[in-house]
């Protein structure tokens, strides 16, 4: 008898079957496969190199299924660039933290977001270094703890934290930079619509593009992975704001210059 | 090609264009900024790709991942620049990725000068950045050599998938000299590059890195690079002997721009009845360790004489090599002032004084 039942959900093929290292309650994984849905639905796994951060993420290559290199501290962008300018046929993305991204390696994202760089960057900011143990990172939240800053961030000695979408779009160069969150179904739609899009831009060599996707981290928040899910909605997003900060096919800024 | 009159910097250029690499990263400094200048302008002429990046840190690691497409890369820069690329040159050697660096050395520590040095040699042979590793070094003293060693850098960086560094001190960017490039760069077949990144087409993913979270795995890919660096020292030791003689008291040990300038004080020398020879290593790492043991120890030489533009740092490993058989003494100067054949002459007449019978004094 012909079985009534469909696999209708299945490993998207640029992932790798690997268990992962992530916490529970961590939206890493969700985020992996949200990239590794977006190169199966484009076509691009065999033409794909990604780019891994020095974070909870450095493995990343154990569980993508398509070539990686595996950056020094921040660099990643400065590896996309060398990579993307030899091979333009490629599709090259970056696959960053935010102490990685913001912090160490703030200088190689601002001028490969202004050099036009044509590789996406996947930006996971979940406000705190993870892999370390939970240190303060530049867009930890005020009077969050963590592990050096045990009294709560203290705006007036380490500054505010860093929106890295909004910095990057007052660059002049066109790029498109739109910030999302996968802590409900609703906004993992909208994050692999948005990682599709900037991988399309891409392929067309149209801008650089970044992704910044709101991550949780119950280990290093203290917090159950429910609890990790309400702070990101009610801390987080507040202060970073979801949305599209930035896309060629808008040129229109928020200034209302054009 | 005939020869042409080139500046050191451009030569350089043109010889790495002619061995196939058209891809340069840049970052300004003095005093090798011409290749930079020279680079800009001929890369869009054949399709290559020149970019200036936003700092040395960044230029390295735009070198790691451009190498990791296989094609042959490169970069130039100055002592402070090099510090700065110490960082992705220690990545690039873990991940086993064949590049290309050339250090047009000036006067150090800090921002130091911008005039000629050799002071980078314990930087360049010693390691540089952190962990076991080491980069393949050469050091040309003419534009000619220059150009015929930038040429076997992209050679031997790829043969052995290991960073090669040319270093020259700032006299070989910017002196003038005639010199002969080849129309294409002959070398012998190298293996086909099967670990680059180029798309996970048909075959497993590749992956480029230096990580190895378990220890033993660690250990595994630290005993490749050791075979490899045990290899160089079996195959890729280059030095050049001048006026080696029997009747020789005296070695001179130097460099670079340094050993023409010995060149010049051993002639001079030899008209005041001094006969001493030279030996000018010319892959610093491996090396010629064994070399210079073989030429220390000959019955007839009685002192040895280093001479660099730094504070004795190769002489640490003629000192090493010579294992105390023979008196090393060592002359140099810093901050970007070149010893003149005089004072190399100074040098070698105070030894050969020393050697001489006292007046009054009867041999034993």
């Amino acid at each position: 008898m012909e079985s009534k039942e469909k696999i209708i959900f299945t490993r998207p093929e640029s992932l790798t079957d690997r268990i992962t290292h992530y916490c529970p309650g961590c939206t890493h994984g969700v985020i992996h496969r949200l990239v590794a849905e977006a190169l199966d639905n484009l076509g691009v796994r065999e033409k794909a190199l990604g780019v891994a951060p020095v974070g909870c993420s450095v493995l990343a290559y154990n569980y993508f299924n398509c070539d990686f290199l595996e950056a020094p501290h921040g660099r990643a962008p400065a590896l996309a660039t060398g990579f993307k300018r030899l091979r333009p046929d490629m599709i090259v993305f970056t696959y960053q933290g935010d102490g990685d991204l913001a912090s160490i390696g703030m200088s190689e994202i601002i001028h490969s977001a202004n050099r036009g760089e044509k590789f996406t960057t996947i930006f996971v900011n979940n406000a705190v270094y993870g892999m370390t143990g939970g240190q303060m990172a530049p867009t930890t939240l005020e009077g969050q703890i963590t592990t050096t800053c045990p009294q709560g961030r203290n705006v007036a000695q380490t500054g505010q934290p860093i929106r890295m979408v909004e910095l990057l779009a007052a660059l002049v160069t066109p790029a498109y930079l739109e910030r999302v969150a996968v802590h409900t179904p609703q906004h993992i739609i909208k994050a692999k619509r948005a990682i599709q899009k900037a991988f399309k831009y891409q392929m067309e060599a149209r801008c650089f593009t970044l992704i910044e996707v709101l991550s949780t981290c119950p280990t290093n928040w203290g917090k159950t992975p429910e609890e990790a899910i309400n702070w990101l909605e009610d801390d987080l997003i507040p202060y970073y704001p979801l949305g599209c900060k930035k896309d060629p096919e808008s040129l229109e800024r928020d200034d209302g210059a054009v | 090609m005939a020869k042409i009159l080139m500046k050191g910097n451009e030569a350089i250029a043109e010889a790495a264009i002619k061995a196939g690499a058209t891809n340069y990263f840049c970052y300004p400094i003095t005093p090798q900024n011409e290749v930079a200048e020279y680079m800009s302008k001929r890369m869009p002429e054949i399709d290559g790709v020149f970019l200036q990046g936003e700092s040395e840190l960044a230029v390295a690691n735009m070198l790691f991942g451009a190498s990791s497409t296989g094609k042959r890369v490169f970069t130039t820069s100055s002592s402070p620049g090099i510090s700065l690329m110490q960082e992705a040159i220690s990545y690039m050697a873990g991940a086993q990725l064949p590049v290309v660096i050339v250090n047009i050395m000036r006067g150090g520590p800090g921002l130091g000068g911008i005039l000629p040095a050799q002071s980078d040699y314990f930087q360049a042979t010693k390691g540089g950045g952190h962990g076991d590793y080491r980069v393949l070094v050469l050091a040309p003293s003419t534009i000619q050599e220059a150009v015929d060693l930038m040429m076997l850098s992209f050679h031997l960086a790829d043969k052995y998938r290991n960073p090669v560094m040319m270093i020259g001190d700032g006299m070989i960017g910017q002196m003038m000299e005639s010199v002969e490039i080849p129309e294409k760069y002959t070398e012998p077949e190298l293996p086909p590059k099967t670990w680059a990144a180029t798309g996970a087409r048909g075959r497993d993913p590749i992956i480029i890195k230096s990580l190895y979270l378990d220890p033993n795995l660690l250990e595994d890919n630290c005993s490749i690079l050791e075979e490899k660096y045990d290899r160089m020292k079996k195959e890729e030791v280059r030095f050049e002997l001048y006026k080696i003689a029997p009747k020789n008291k005296l070695l001179i040990i130097a460099y670079g721009t340094m050993a023409r300038i010995c060149q010049t004080a051993i002639d001079e020398l030899e008209k005041e009845g001094i006969s001493a020879g030279l030996f000018r290593p010319i892959s610093l790492f491996p090396f010629p360790e064994d070399a210079i043991y073989k030429e220390v120890t000959k019955k007839n030489i009685s002192d040895v004489l280093v001479i660099e533009m730094s504070t004795a740092q190769m002489c640490e490993d003629v000192e090493r090599a010579a294992v105390g058989k023979k008196p090393i003494t060592f002359f140099g100067r810093t901050g970007g002032i070149v010893p003149s054949p005089e004072e190399v002459m100074e040098q070698a007449r105070k030894l050969t004084d020393k050697r001489k019978p006292k007046p009054g004094k009867k041999k034993a």
